[in-house]
């Protein structure tokens, strides 16, 4: 048998490390051009009558975001007072209390395929449930009813890792101090993995803020020109209206949606330093 | 050659069965009366293992009791079937009665959280709770009664003491419990169940984590505990049931092996496997 | 059971007779588990709202539009010609997302060999936020992307159309590389180190323990994350919404325009669609037809990774 080159084989790994580094640079560099040129585009639109004024489709120098803005805030709000309590709990059901058996992989397994599920469809669930069903309309609760079914899967996932990250001992030292198991888990499991869970919750609210396709579907205003009012209110939400602007023929209408999108991405990027902060605080935590 | 390794990581490691010794019929040479503690034919399984093979067992009230073994003869298993923690663990089950005080803890209309208040456990490893010290010790107290800010200060105070604890951390009463020596966390275990005034205290090799200095703490700890209360303590360590234990306990694969009192189980022990056990031929 | 505490009333432990013992209501534990469970079965409420949802229109659309023209008609008009045609939608779907996954899935698992095998600890701190900023960037900003960047340059080097597939080919396969990577990571963590080793210990280059030794063993964990990535491709709507364009007919030049199930449910949905038309209903069955084969894709995912997870635990 012929020895394989010692050299050739080297080369194969240097070479695979080399086609990498290659493969980040230029995956580096294109979002760099990427962030660059939505800047370039968007820079003219950044004033502050971008986040004080409303729709406007005939002049974009009078086009602004101002109701997109608060009905992104009323929803994400909505959503994460619905979703993060059942999410949270949920997690906690199947973490602390299914055995493994038939019933917890089918409540697993539903949790993983609802993840799976493509947003859009979504979208159809809330028109026809929410907004026709229940006789809501397109209103800022059916657009939050729709998006808690959305993430949900997303809170469950990340919230039972947080408190799968709780030792085992944790739970033993209160049990053996007579403690019921739900008061194990609410002073001293749920105190433990609040890190965690404060990630889950941000994540959550990542994943709300940048839906646009369910609401879309389920009719979101593109032309309001007041601030949603109450849960009850019609609304239009922060990408929803950047599409509307996209939508648009023109250059100086690819400036105001771009301007949207950079309002879009800082409250993003906010939201994921805080998790990241967050999560990487209680990976330090040692026990 | 190399998708061999592949091959041979699919099938499940297999554990081999432990080479079976034959275990002797259980000999108990010392009779407690008025246990505190009594198992008759207890055993317990987890799954299909057979863990805890039918032990009786006495254990005197206010003294030590050692339980003695090599790694995996089931001792842990018997001192959590006592506080019923094995409750906890998926596919156990328990035979057999336990009583604590005459009662049966396995019969109907027992609340393992109540019997748990009567009889605390220690763990092998130190696990305080990711909070203060105070909030450590408090959180017994606080679980079971309405106390004030100045009974519940009392208290804690108390336990800490008792724990021979107080001194050293009374000025980090709000420092984080995980920032004290490992020493320091396992009194800081045993002053949190100190707090709630157990009855019977169990301790899980509770010194083999620490160093001699420590141990040495926690031994002076428990001489003093076993004028008001009853302590049942795992180890592994021949030496440490010899100091502190006035009965000792040797199991075997499950199995009561020998049951004396201490002096006598290491000076004149009767079963070979016992001898064998403790001159470290085995275990 | 005798009353707890006093059994050592030895002077250095405080009377906690004194204290007010607590009363603790016992259906309490009982009723936080059964909220809890209806918590976790919300899932499962949730599936089978779906499915209803879907199914109720689209059953009364079968009753209009036969499912054999649905499924076989190569003509997607509703408007124009009532034309209910889907191929035109699912194999647009298909060839979108297929492309995108074979942008992404060399991509995503070389830098999941790269971070858990090569790449120093540094790296891997700056590399995995970048892959999780990648993961987080709403797909509307990537539909824009194409757009703004990836449709001139089609246009300059291909020939193609403003709106055509491969913007959307493209920036899909971008957006699904921190799917694959983080996914393939996990898979790749989870096969034990020995094994590893052993691979070394025969004198292997880490390049060959990889290719020969931890790929071979994690696969099925891998293959799940590929299906993941091409389950997600497959729903991905605003980027095919706003780039791909929209195409009646059933096509497979990639430089033209093209229409995806996902896409066209969000386009028709958009303008004020009465209730209860053939159009309408029509959604709802595209709408099914997408949710049964993202379904299909997820449950073969599902499979292998349980299988993958059932080798190593």
């Amino acid at each position: 048998m012929k020895p394989k080159s010692r050299v050739v084989r080297k080369a194969k790994e240097a070479g695979f490390v080399i086609i990498f580094l290659a493969g980040i640079g230029v995956a580096l560099g294109v979002l760099g051009v990427l962030l660059a040129s939505l800047i370039v585009t968007a820079a003219p639109y950044l004033t502050p009558t971008l986040i004080t004024n409303y729709a406007n489709y005939q002049d974009p120098t009078r086009a602004g975001y101002a109701a997109a803005i608060a009905g992104t805030l009323w929803i994400l709000s909505l959503t994460l007072i619905f979703s993060l309590p059942l999410g949270i709990g949920a997690a906690i059901y199947l973490e602390e209390y299914s055995h493994g058996g038939r019933i917890s992989r089918i409540l697993q397994a539903g949790v993983s395929n609802l993840a799976g599920v493509p947003s859009v469809v979504f979208g159809l669930l809330g028109l026809l449930v929410f907004v026709r069903g229940l006789h809501l309309g397109a209103v800022v609760l059916a657009g939050a009813l729709t998006l808690t079914i959305l993430v949900f899967p997303y809170v469950v996932i990340t919230a039972r890792e947080a408190i799968r990250a709780v030792p085992q001992s944790i739970r033993d030292a209160a049990l053996a101090m007579g403690a019921t198991k739900w008061q194990a888990i609410r002073r001293q499991v749920l105190p433990a993995a609040a890190p965690g869970l404060l990630t889950a919750s941000i994540l959550a609210a990542a994943r709300t803020i940048g839906e646009t396709a369910p609401l879309i579907v389920i009719g979101a205003v593109v032309l309001q020109t007041f601030l949603p009012y109450g849960p009850d209110s019609p609304f239009v939400a922060l990408p929803v209206q950047i599409y509307a602007y996209i939508d648009l023929p023109g250059p100086e209408w690819q400036g105001v949606s771009a301007a949207g999108m950079i309002v879009l991405l800082l409250i993003l990027f906010a939201f994921n330093a805080v998790a990241i902060v967050g999560r990487n605080r209680m990976q330090r935590m040692r026990w | 050659m190399l998708r061999s390794l592949v091959k041979r990581a699919a099938p499940k490691a297999v554990v081999p069965e432990p080479e079976v010794l034959q275990v002797p019929p259980p000999l108990t040479l010392v009779d407690v009366e008025d246990p505190a503690i009594e198992s008759r034919n207890l055993s317990v399984w987890y799954a299909r293992k057979h863990a805890i093979r039918e032990v009786n067992l006495k254990i005197q009230r206010k003294g030590i009791t050692a339980i003695i073994g090599p790694s995996g003869c089931g001792k842990s298993t018997y001192l959590r079937a006592i506080n019923r923690m094995n409750d906890t663990i998926r596919n156990c089950r328990t035979t057999g009665q336990l009583l604590v005080e005459s009662e049966d803890v396995y019969g109907p209309n027992v609340d393992p959280v109540l019997l748990r208040r009567k009889v605390g456990l220690i763990f092998q490893k130190p696990n305080p709770f990711p909070k203060t010290v105070y909030r450590n010790v408090a959180f017994g107290i606080q679980l079971h009664y309405r106390a004030t800010k100045e009974e519940l200060d009392r208290v804690v105070e108390a336990a800490l003491r008792q724990a021979n604890l107080w001194d050293e951390v009374k000025d980090r009463l709000d420092d984080s419990a995980l920032g004290l020596s490992g020493g320091q966390q396992q009194r800081l275990c045993i002053a949190r169940a100190l707090a709630i005034h157990p009855e019977m205290l169990l301790m899980d090799e509770p010194c083999s984590a620490l160093d001699p200095v420590a141990t040495a703490k926690i031994e002076d700890l428990m001489f003093e505990l076993k004028k008001v209360m009853t302590i049942v303590i795992v180890t592994h360590n021949m030496q440490q049931a010899a100091r502190i234990a006035d009965h000792t306990a040797f199991l075997y694969l499950g199995k009561l092996v020998e049951y004396n009192v201490t002096r006598e189980l290491f000076e004149r022990p009767t079963q070979e496997l016992t001898e064998n056990y403790i001159t470290g031929r085995f275990g | 059971m005798r009353a707890v505490g006093g059994a050592n009333a030895d002077g250095t432990g405080a009377p906690l007779a004194s204290l007010e013992a607590k009363w603790v209501w016992q259906p309490g534990e009982t009723l936080v588990r059964t909220l809890l469970f209806i918590a976790a079965a919300f899932a499962i409420i949730a599936t089978f709202a779906i499915v209803f949802a879907l199914l109720l229109d689209t059953v009364i659309f079968f009753g209009r539009v036969s499912p054999l023209d649905f499924y076989t008609g190569t003509k997607w008009s509703p408007v124009i010609d009532g034309l209910y045609g889907v191929l035109p939608l699912i194999a647009g779907t298909l060839l979108i997302a297929g492309g995108a996954v074979v942008i992404g899935i060399p991509l995503g698992l070389s830098a999941a060999i790269f971070l858990r095998e090569y790449a120093p600890a540094r790296v891997r701190e700056i590399l995995k936020p970048v892959l999780e900023v990648l993961a987080g960037i709403p797909s509307i900003v990537f539909g824009f992307f194409a757009l703004l960047l990836v449709s001139p340059t089609l246009k300059a080097w291909f020939g193609a159309d403003y709106f055509n597939a491969t913007n959307a080919i493209i920036v899909i396969g971008i957006m699904v590389i921190p799917i694959v990577s983080s996914l393939s990571e996990d898979a790749l963590t989870a096969v034990p180190t020995d094994l590893r080793d052993g691979a070394f210990a025969l004198g292997a280059t880490r390049f060959e323990a990889m290719g020969r030794v931890v790929i071979p063993a994690a696969f099925s964990g891998i293959m799940a994350s590929f299906l993941l990535a091409f389950s997600r491709a497959v729903g991905e709507t605003m980027v095919v919404l706003i780039a791909a364009g929209e195409n009646v007919n059933l096509t497979f030049d990639v430089l033209g325009p093209m229409s995806t199930l996902a896409g066209d449910i969000a386009r028709k949905a958009t303008g004020d669609l009465p209730v209860g038309s053939d159009l309408y209903r029509s959604l709802f069955a595209v709408g099914f037809t997408l949710f049964v084969i993202t379904l299909l894709i997820n449950l073969t995912s599902d499979i292998l990774r349980h299988r993958f997870r059932e080798a190593y635990d």
